[in-house]
Formats: C-alpha cells, structure tokens, sequence
C-alpha cells in the first residue's frame, strides 16, 4: 500500500478537474500588474478572486516603508519573536494594532492561519469548552484539534442553537468559550454578533471574534463587525490578518485581558516559528495607519460591493444572503462551477472556485471578491462576461430563449 | 428531559432514531444496523455526516463534541454516544 492511497479519491477528483483545463488549485500569476490587474496564462485577466479588500498591494507608501526597512534591517530576522525575533518594528505594530482598536495589549503572529491557531488552542485549557460556528474556517478547526478543551460545534449564525449548547453546559464548571467570524470568507455573510454577545453575557462566556475579513471593511474606523454592531466590549479577544485589506502576510491579536501577555511564553504557534520579516512590519504598520487616516478607500470600497451585488442580483445570480466584499456566487453542480471557472479564466477573469466540503451546506461557488481599486468599468465587465458565461454553462437562461419559451 | 426516561428506552429510541436519520442513505436494501459503519456501508460524506450529527443533537437535546467523533465509526457507536451524552445530563 502506498503512502498516499488514502487521497486516492481527491486525487481522482482533482485529476477530473485538471482534465477541464487549468488546474483552478494552481493558477500562476506571471506577471502582478496593480491591484486588480494579472498576466494569467500570458493574458490580461482582471482579479475579481484576491482578499485585496482596499488595494493597498502597491500603496506607494507601503512599499517604500517595506524597502526602507528591508534595507535597514534585513531581509528575515532568522529568529521567534520570543528569542531574536523581535525588531523594534514588531513592538511598535503591537503598539499600533492594540491602539487602532483601544485595546491594552497586542500580539503579533506570523500568519493569520498561525494566530488563529495559537490563540483559539491557548484560550480554553482541558476542563473548558470551545464553542465554535460551524462554518468557521480551517484555521479555526485546526485550532481545535490543537487545544485540550472540549469542542462544541454550534449551528452556523444561529444565536438560538448557541444559547441552547450554553444551556447544556450550565452546570459544567468550566470556561466557555465561544468563536465567530466577523464576515465569512465564503458567502461573505456577517455573524449575528449583537445577538452573539447578549447570549454570551447571559452565560458569563468568552468570546472571540476573527476579523480576518471585516479589519479594514465594517466599523465606523474600520475595526471590523464588533465595532459596527457596537459590541466591541463584549469580545474578550479580537483576531484579524494583515493578509486582507492590509495587502501582506501575518495574523494579531488584541485583548484587555489582564494576563494577556503570558501568551508569549505558553502559545506554541507563537513562539516556534520565525517572526515575520521587517519588511511586511512595515509595509503593515503604513496599511494600518492608511486605514485609519484613509476612510475614502472603505467607502470606495463599499461603492463597488454595491456596484457588483447589485448588477449580479438584477441579472439573476443566486447570491450569497448579504452585500459585503465577499460576493460569493452559488451554482447546482461543481461540474458547472468548473466549467463556469475555466470559461471566465478564458475570457480573462479570475475569481475563486470553491468546491465542497470547503464551503457551506455543500453547494458550490464562484466566489468573487471585491476591492476599493476597481473601477466601474472594470466592474461592468466583470458583470458581463459573468452574463455571457452564465448563459453558454445554462446558469442563467438567455433573455432570447427566455422569451421565445 | 432524559432525567425522567428510563436508559432502556433511551437506547432504543437512540437506535430507532439514527436508524431513521439514516434512511435516506442506505445502499440498495441493506438493512441498518449497530454495525453498520457510517461512512464505509451509507452514502454519506463529511459533510453530511456533520449534519446529521446536527440533527442527532437537537432530537436528544445533546452536544456531541468534536473531540468524540473520531471514535464514531459504526451506528451502535453514536448510540452509545448519544446514550452516555443523555445519561449524563
């Protein structure tokens, strides 16, 4: 038996898709253009499928504060952040991230993937509970796996079933925590975090928020869906990426817990990796300060969500249920979405394909992200050629057959 | 609610009430039974597995944690899950 036999069902399925032509799980971008703009395959292919929520990829700032300080301080620190690994700059974003979110304490992580990980494992010991929203993301899964605690799987942004599952553990003595994503990276619909928040003070839980998708996007400074619900106070520990709207590569963690800063020595994905280069310090600390001296770039941003959303819906896509920067478009079979994937690749649009079981209730998707550096024009487009694909696949009837039946 | 319910009648309405869930997934006329293995002799992915546990839960007023579902191969597994889960409560 070989080593990998039992992938042998992915590898088939993988292959099936391959043979449809581009292989969507490793599309090269040879050339990066802007922010919305790739050469794919030699081709100019407008990218509609990124996490660029405010385009800052090529802020100029941005890049000449991560060439200052790659130049300054090299290009890796080669170290933890617990042993050589942390440079001044480290510190001052620390410093930054827990003051954009009025927070006392502030940690940084490799990747956002890791500060999930650390964070979510760390938080609940072998007597506790984590709670988390079904449709959470791997990192968030992974975290389970990697923590002692019991772990509990509440229905997705369903406060009712949350309530119930913190019922069940009324009598149990130990820390409850529960996990919820800000948006989600699928559909892009919000959690409930209002509703979230009052079940967890009726409970006397903890709660942890990943704003991975909504830093930089919701809130009236950008803090993400706990500040715009006006919630902030009932979440024990805000987590989010530099890898989205901030246009690098890291995670964080901000809290006003009294203890927080033992994470240092006993968070295991924080201490046993390298920290990350001067460089991306950098370049976030000037995407940090641009989102919170810049709020055109959200409401740009929020413009185009609305641009997009709203031409798909009149044309007759079924949407995921709430506008936000995810768009994410459902279809009735993967062999469909394959096909509608590879078709828009061809005529020059990249969007994500997203096959079950990486999405919810097994559908799959076209997921479509937007960015504050699109324009309209680029937008119609993308529009359009979704159109002419949506026909040719039979996603959407053509208004001529349409009327003609 | 299982304060007041004897176990035997527990673990016959767990068997009766997985056995139902399951129907929809059977392969050919294949009975189920305890044995049955969940995923190898029924037609069911993760995901559905995933919800079917949803399901499990809500009819017996339960959480079944993650932690356990590694241990859940056959039907009599669940039911013994659930069994435990309801005594327990």
């Amino acid at each position: 038996m070989a080593l990998f036999d039992r992938f042998a069902p992915l590898m088939h399925a993988h292959d099936a898709i391959k043979a449809a032509g581009t292989d969507p799980f490793g599309v090269r971008m040879d050339r990066v253009l802007s922010p919305t703009e790739a050469i794919i395959k030699g081709r100019r292919t407008l990218l509609a499928g990124t996490n660029n929520y405010l385009g800052l990829t090529f802020d100029p700032g941005c890049i000449a504060a991560a060439r200052s300080a790659m130049e300054s301080f090299g290009t890796g620190t080669t170290g933890s952040s617990i042993a050589n690994g942390s440079y001044g700059g480290h510190r001052a974003l620390e410093r930054a991230l827990a003051e954009f979110y009025g927070r006392a304490h502030g940690m940084v992580f490799s990747t956002g993937y890791q500060a999930n990980l650390g964070i979510i494992s760390t938080v609940a010991g072998p007597k506790d509970y984590l709670i988390i929203d079904a449709d959470c993301h791997a990192s968030i899964y992974d975290a389970c796996k990697l923590s002692s605690a019991t772990i509990i799987r509440s229905r997705h942004n369903d406060p009712a079933d949350l309530d119930r599952r913190l019922q069940r553990l009324a009598d149990q003595p130990g820390n409850k925590v529960i996990v919820t994503e800000g948006i989600y990276s699928m559909l892009g619909d919000q959690a409930p975090i209002a509703e979230i928040a009052e079940v967890k003070r009726r409970h006397g839980a903890y709660l942890v928020v990943d704003e991975a998708h909504s830093l930089g996007v919701l809130g009236e400074t950008g803090r993400g869906l706990a500040q715009a619900a006006g919630v902030e106070a009932d979440v024990d520990f805000v987590v989010g990426t530099f890898s989205k709207s901030l246009g690098a590569v890291g995670g964080f963690c901000v809290s006003d817990n009294p203890d927080f800063e033992v994470l240092r020595i006993v968070c295991r994905p924080y201490m046993f990796t390298a920290s990350l280069p001067p460089s991306v310090i950098a370049s976030v600390r000037a995407a940090l300060e641009t989102v919170a001296t810049r709020p055109d770039l959200r409401h740009r941003l929020w413009r185009n969500i609305g641009t997009l959303y709203d031409a798909l819906e009149r044309r007759g896509f079924l949407l995921g249920p709430q506008k936000g920067p995810v768009v994410g478009i459902r279809l009735p079979s993967p062999e469909m979405a394959i096909h509608a994937w590879q078709a828009l690749l061809d005529a020059g649009v990249y969007v994500n394909l997203a096959l079950p079981p990486a999405t919810p209730s097994g559908e799959p998707l076209l997921r479509c992200s937007v960015c504050a550096a699109h324009t309209t024009e680029q937008l119609r487009h993308m529009v359009d050629v979704l159109t002419d694909v949506a026909y040719d696949t039979g996603l959407l009837e053509a208004p001529a057959r349409a009327a003609a039946g | 609610m299982s304060k007041d319910f004897p176990v035997t009648s527990v673990r016959h309405a767990a068997f009766e009430e997985v056995a139902r869930l399951l129907q929809p997934f059977r392969r050919h006329e294949t009975p189920i039974t305890r044995d049955t293995d969940i995923t190898a002799d029924l037609d069911l992915d993760s995901l559905a597995v995933m919800n079917l546990l949803m399901q499990v839960e809500e009819k017996f007023d339960i959480s079944i944690p993650l932690n356990l579902i590694p241990e859940i191969r056959t039907v009599g597994d669940l039911v013994q899950v659930i069994e435990q889960l309801t005594e327990g409560a």
